[in-house]
């Protein structure tokens, strides 16, 4: 090791000596004791995280950058008349947008940084939905990780300020339409509404406090917060040791994997540079929010297929679903057809997100940790809800679309529209059923494959004539994925009476629970057991032949050929 | 027009190959055909030509005089330039019953619609169609246009002019192939949903300046691709298809064994 | 209820409920791990990733210094150009150093599966234990079980000492919290009872009755506004809409036939869902079409919502004309306009 504090022959004495230094004063081999070696389980999907970590990086570099030439200023001056675009020339817009158009124009690399900021910002957010599906299929939010589900969860929602509050500050017709629906929707809130636009905006809208107070919010307070949020969720990764999936030789107690140094240092360190490529291609090549194309913020304009980036569009999609509604009571008035969609479902939406870990809970009484993770299949009910969820938001994303989908499909902009109002109620359970269905049927099959072995594509005939396919057993390795994970069973409990015939109190709850549970848990297939196996080939023909017949079926083969 | 040159390579370029090519043949027809020499000012000989044209192809719809009837608009008074940018722009003969006439490939050449228009604004005055100054782009202000265009076009042509859904299955066209001269007639008569934009409304000069802003937008993208112009919607589709395609192969990679 | 199996073995040997963990499979050589030349192939891709990297971020920089996007030299073009050299230049060198990087890991080095043991993360009970002690410890010697009004000062001092943070903070958030600013425009008559002229936005020119013909469609503004200190924020509520009928199509009630001119109507731009400029205006059926949430309103009914989202019809403007022909606001709207809000019919 190379913090060995008395240096062999072999260590280099100028990386002894640093060691030393660093450990005399820092205490880094015990760090390095306790860390150096961690192991990591190896799987695409646990990189999905690190996609989102990765990003973030990137999001501040190229923010950095970013905030050296960007005004966030309301201030009204005019474009200069020999600065490029010539469609802007002359004409009066905010300093904000000016030298968002400055910075794009005439500094060296400034609109690379931009589009590199902007794509980040949307992989950002996708990766972390994109990671937090992984954790949902996968049960990884199980005990003892529901908190760091939780804090996963509010990095989710912090992005999202820091996506809107991002978009809002160039002070384009987009992002300041952007902030005039924000301004609606804050509005129809009941009895604080216009206090609370007030607030927001300083005034009335659009004022001219909006863009520097986003600008705080966003290169400031809301980053900030993203780190600490971070730190506290990768401390958690180290500290619970990272989930692994099922596989020979992993169990609830053990950690399968390589060491963090040499080899995640190298994948992990790699996956930075490969993330910041991929990003860095993406802003160098493909054009994204060009505010140049909009123009400055004027409130009296909008364009055709405005819509905001792609993880606000939910929410602009459940705006376009709604009906007309509007109720005025005892002469205040409550626009239902605002704060239904931008408000209620939203609100939902994300509570049963955040609470799905303890809703878990609710369902199986958990008690053990949970290291090994589900296959989805292996979770039907699960894999079933969130399947349905996210069958909602794909309803709502294109709801979102709706114009671009009439425009590009020749369809009707109203029929469309209905047609979602419907999806947004029917998909769900669709998708729920068929979804609960293809778990078992995966299960199912699960189980063929351990009792019958794989087909081998061999037709053989025996000496009494009959003819067999040949089916290669499987190995005690592949074997024990299928056969391994047990399935969750619903909930026991208590009869209603004790055994001297008195009530329990506290019964009716725990039937309650009882029957959630069974909702989860009742239906279920149930994995190939040691003595269904052996039954399967005491009576099957389909698995591998005797030695002996073996040999037989070969020779028949070579002659037949 | 050096803009247009400049931007040879974009999708302009069929647009402009097609209009010399029209052009081309109008002139070869010309020289042709004596008769119908000075094409462009409407002589007698275009007014008969072009009502023998109104007969053969457009009578059956709009009637023997233009009058129209219950479901077909009456002609008489709607003036050249919409005659022009309905035939050339291929909107008419209209084929299949729609929400909207669309753009097709033109069945008549310029000079063809030009002797259908001339025909038909001697029937009641209306708009004319513009000379070539009128709609040349070098001399509007494109800045100027960018202004007007946001106010009075984009919200249903788009930003750049890439088109938008109107209700029931209509449509706000693309303008990304439109010539200056259909635009300016698109504007001064007002095709189907299209509103009015009469000279008191923009003025001749306000329609040269959005002309320019829509030629300006044709050049090359200073961000890359531009993805289809779409904004943001298009936008999370690449980041998706693209980054996400990128980004898990290599997660993938990266977690496979290596042989 | 889905126990899938009939158990017909006959066997007498008694099986397991279920199958052991097989343990770790053998680990599978790589070629590189047997055969030096395959090895020695993936160090040299390897050294060759770095050095495209290098070559990458070399050319980025050199496209920086090389290609000037200042007003004088620049043009759309070589702002385009300088973004993709630039860019392009630094992502190879990024992902040139990953790839390098992961491949060396993938190909160089140990690739044998390392097995490490969990521990409980719950403390066990002598922790426990030791812990639940310490802490009964520290509340005897902070003795304040026996204080309870001592508990309640610190509650409420700690409960009151952001508020003086707070306070302030919100408190000047809203500037002068007038909100009841959202009911009024800047088409109110001035002060010395001169009505509003109609003028076309962006071009401020005032607009004469017979210049709007039937079919067309205007962008209208408060003359002047432009001139107004809180430009944005009145603009953002005084734009109207602008267009004439057939008389004939024009359903108007009793009390509204003098709020048009000669089937010249005016309605608010500003759309009463979540505000955004209503300004898509289909000639032949007189709807006018919210781009952002696609409510539809019918203008020749007194713009009354027919599809969509928005709750209410779209305010109208009264409107007249003066003696010159040009069109004046008869005085503000009636009712507030733009998105509702709680106080909004009080």
């Amino acid at each position: 090791m190379t913090t060995d504090l008395a240096p062999g022959p072999k260590v280099d004495p100028k990386i002894a000596a640093t060691a030393d230094f660093l450990d005399t004063r820092l205490g880094i081999s015990k760090m390095f004791k306790g860390l150096g070696r961690k192991l990591f389980p190896d799987h695409w999907s646990f990189l999905l995280g690190e996609i989102a970590l990765y990003s973030f990086i990137v999001l501040i570099i190229s923010g950095t950058f970013l905030t050296m030439f960007f005004v966030p200023s309301m201030t009204e001056i005019h474009y200069p008349h020999d600065a490029l675009p010539v469609t802007m020339q002359g004409q009066p817009m905010s300093e904000a947008f000016a030298s968002t158009l400055n910075l794009s124009f005439h500094v060296r690399g400034g609109l690379f940084m931009r589009q590199l900021h902007h794509w980040s910002a949307l992989i950002f957010v996708g990766a972390m939905v994109i990671h937090m599906l992984r954790i949902l299929f996968t049960g990884a939010f199980r005990k003892p990780r529901e908190i760091n589900y939780l804090i996963g969860f509010l990095m989710l929602i912090t992005s999202l300020l820091a996506g809107l509050t991002g978009y809002s500050l160039p002070d384009d017709v987009l992002s300041g339409n952007g902030l005039r629906i924000t301004d609606g929707v804050v509005r129809s809130i009941p009895i604080i509404g216009s206090y609370l636009s007030f607030m927001v905006f300083g005034g009335e809208f659009p004022g001219m406090d909006v863009v520097p107070r986003m600008y705080a919010l966003h290169i400031l307070f809301i980053p900030g917060l993203i780190l600490a949020l971070v730190a506290v969720h990768l401390f958690l990764v180290f500290w619970h040791k990272h989930t692994q999936y099922p596989g020979p030789g992993r169990t609830n107690k053990n950690v399968v994997g390589f060491p963090l140094f040499p080899i995640y240092v190298a994948k992990a360190g790699g996956f930075f540079f490969i993330v910041f490529g991929i990003l860095g291609l993406m802003g160098a090549t493909m054009s994204i929010n060009n505010v140049w194309n909009y123009g400055p913020f004027d409130p009296a304009l909008v364009g055709a297929g405005a819509q905001p980036d792609w993880y606000m569009l939910f929410l602009e999609g459940s705006l376009r679903l709604m009906p007309s509604w509007e109720v005025v009571i005892a002469g205040f008035t409550v626009p239902m057809s605002v704060l239904i969609p931008a408000v209620v479902v939203p609100g939902v939406l994300f509570t049963v997100l955040g609470a799905y870990p303890f809703i878990h809970n609710y369902a199986t009484k958990d008690t053990g940790e949970h290291h090994v993770l589900d296959r989805p299949r292996n979770a039907p009910t699960r894999t079933a809800i969130i399947v349905a969820v996210l069958s909602v938001f794909f309803v709502l994303l294109a709801a979102g679309s709706n114009d671009l989908i009439a425009t590009h499909f020749s369809l009707s902009l109203n029929a469309i529209t209905w047609a979602f109002r419907v999806l947004f109620f029917v998909l769900p359970v669709v998708a729920f059923i068929v979804t609960k269905r293809v778990c078992y049927g995966l299960q199912r099959k699960d189980r063929e494959l351990v009792l019958h072995g794989h087909e081998t594509g061999r037709v053989v005939r025996f000496a009494s004539g009959e003819y067999a396919e040949v089916h290669k057993p499987l190995d005690d390795f592949e074997r024990w994925v299928l056969v391994g994970p047990q399935p969750e069973r619903p909930l026991e409990i208590e009869p209603a009476e004790d055994s001297n015939g008195v009530r329990r109190p506290g019964h009716k709850k725990e039937l309650r629970r009882q029957k959630f549970s069974r909702f989860f848990y009742e239906e279920r297939v149930e994995p190939v057991t040691p003595a269904e196996l052996v039954a399967a080939h005491a009576t099957g023909a389909h698995d591998a032949l005797p030695a002996s017949e073996e040999r037989d079926a070969r020779e028949l083969e070579a002659r037949t050929h | 027009m050096k803009a247009l040159a400049a931007s040879r390579r974009h999708r302009l370029a069929p647009v402009i190959l097609m209009t010399l090519a029209l052009f081309l043949t109008g002139a070869v027809y010309a020289a042709l055909a004596p008769s119908s020499a000075q094409a462009n000012t409407a002589g007698a000989d275009d007014i008969e030509e072009g009502r023998r044209l109104f007969i053969t192809n457009c009578s059956t719809c709009h009637g023997m005089s233009a009058e129209g009837s219950d479901t077909v608009p009456s002609l008489i008074g709607v003036g050249a330039a919409s005659v022009h940018f309905q035939v050339i722009t291929g909107r008419m003969p209209m084929d299949a019953d729609s929400p909207q006439a669309g753009a097709k490939p033109p069945q008549f050449t310029d000079e063809q619609a030009r002797q259908l228009a001339a025909y038909i604004a001697s029937l009641g005055p209306g708009p004319g169609i513009p000379d070539e100054e009128t709609v040349d782009p070098a001399l509007g202000n494109a800045a100027e246009g960018m202004q007007l265009f946001r106010t009075n076009c984009a919200m249903c042509h788009n930003f750049v002019g890439a088109g938008g859904a109107l209700t029931n299955g209509k449509y706000a066209p693309a303008l990304d192939d439109s010539t200056p001269t259909e635009i300016y007639e698109a504007m001064i008569t007002g095709p189907q949903s299209m509103p009015v934009f009469n000279n008191a409304n923009l003025t001749e000069e306000d329609k040269r300046n959005i002309i320019a802003f829509l030629v300006a937008q044709r050049e090359p993208n200073p961000g890359g691709f531009t993805l289809g112009s779409l904004g943001s919607v298009s936008e999370g589709v690449w980041a998706f298809l693209v980054g996400f395609g990128l980004l898990i192969g290599a997660a993938v990679w990266i977690g496979a064994r290596s042989s | 209820m889905t126990i899938e199996h009939t158990d017909r073995s006959t066997d007498v040997v008694e099986h397991p409920e279920q199958f052991t963990n097989p343990g770790l499979p053998p680990h599978r050589p790589r070629l590189g791990d047997e055969d030096p030349k395959a090895n020695k192939l993936s160090e040299r891709i390897v050294l060759a990733i770095f050095t495209v990297s290098v070559l990458a971020s070399i050319a980025s920089i050199v496209g920086y210094f090389a290609i000037p996007v200042d007003p004088e030299a620049g043009s759309m073009g070589n702002t385009r150009l300088s973004t993709i050299v630039i860019g392009v230049g630094l992502g190879l060198g990024m992902l040139g150093i990953g790839v390098a990087a992961i491949h060396w890991a993938k190909s160089l080095m140990n690739d044998h599966d390392k097995v490490e043991e969990r521990h409980e993360i719950a403390g066990d009970e002598e922790t426990r234990g030791t812990a639940v002690e310490m802490f009964n410890e520290g509340v005897r010697d902070a003795s304040i079980a026996r204080r309870p009004l001592l508990k309640g000062a610190v509650g409420g001092a700690l409960a009151l000492a952001p508020l003086p943070f707070l306070v302030p903070l919100i408190g000047n958030l809203g500037g002068d919290w007038d909100v009841s600013r959202f009911k009024r425009t800047a088409w109110a008559p001035g002060d010395n009872g001169d009505r509003v002229y109609l003028a076309t936005d962006p071009t401020n020119r005032r607009i004469k009755a017979a210049e709007v013909t039937v079919g067309s469609l205007f962008h209208v503004m408060p003359w002047n506004l432009p001139e107004h200190p809180n430009y944005l924020d009145e603009k953002a509520k005084a734009v109207v809409l602008l267009v004439r009928l057939d008389p004939q199509d024009l359903k108007e009630t009793e009390e509204r036939a003098s709020w048009s001119y000669d089937g010249i109507v005016a309605y608010s731009k500003i759309c009463t869902h979540v505000g955004c400029p209503v300004a898509l205006y289909e000639r032949e059926t007189h709807h006018l079409l919210c781009p952002c949430h696609q409510s539809t309103f019918d203008v020749t009914d007194e713009a009354k919502v027919v599809f969509g989202p928005a709750g209410r019809a779209l305010p109208q403007l009264p409107i007249d004309v003066d003696e010159n022909g040009y069109l004046v606001a008869q005085r503000d709207f009636d009712e507030p306009i733009g998105p509702s809000f709680w106080e909004r019919e009080r």
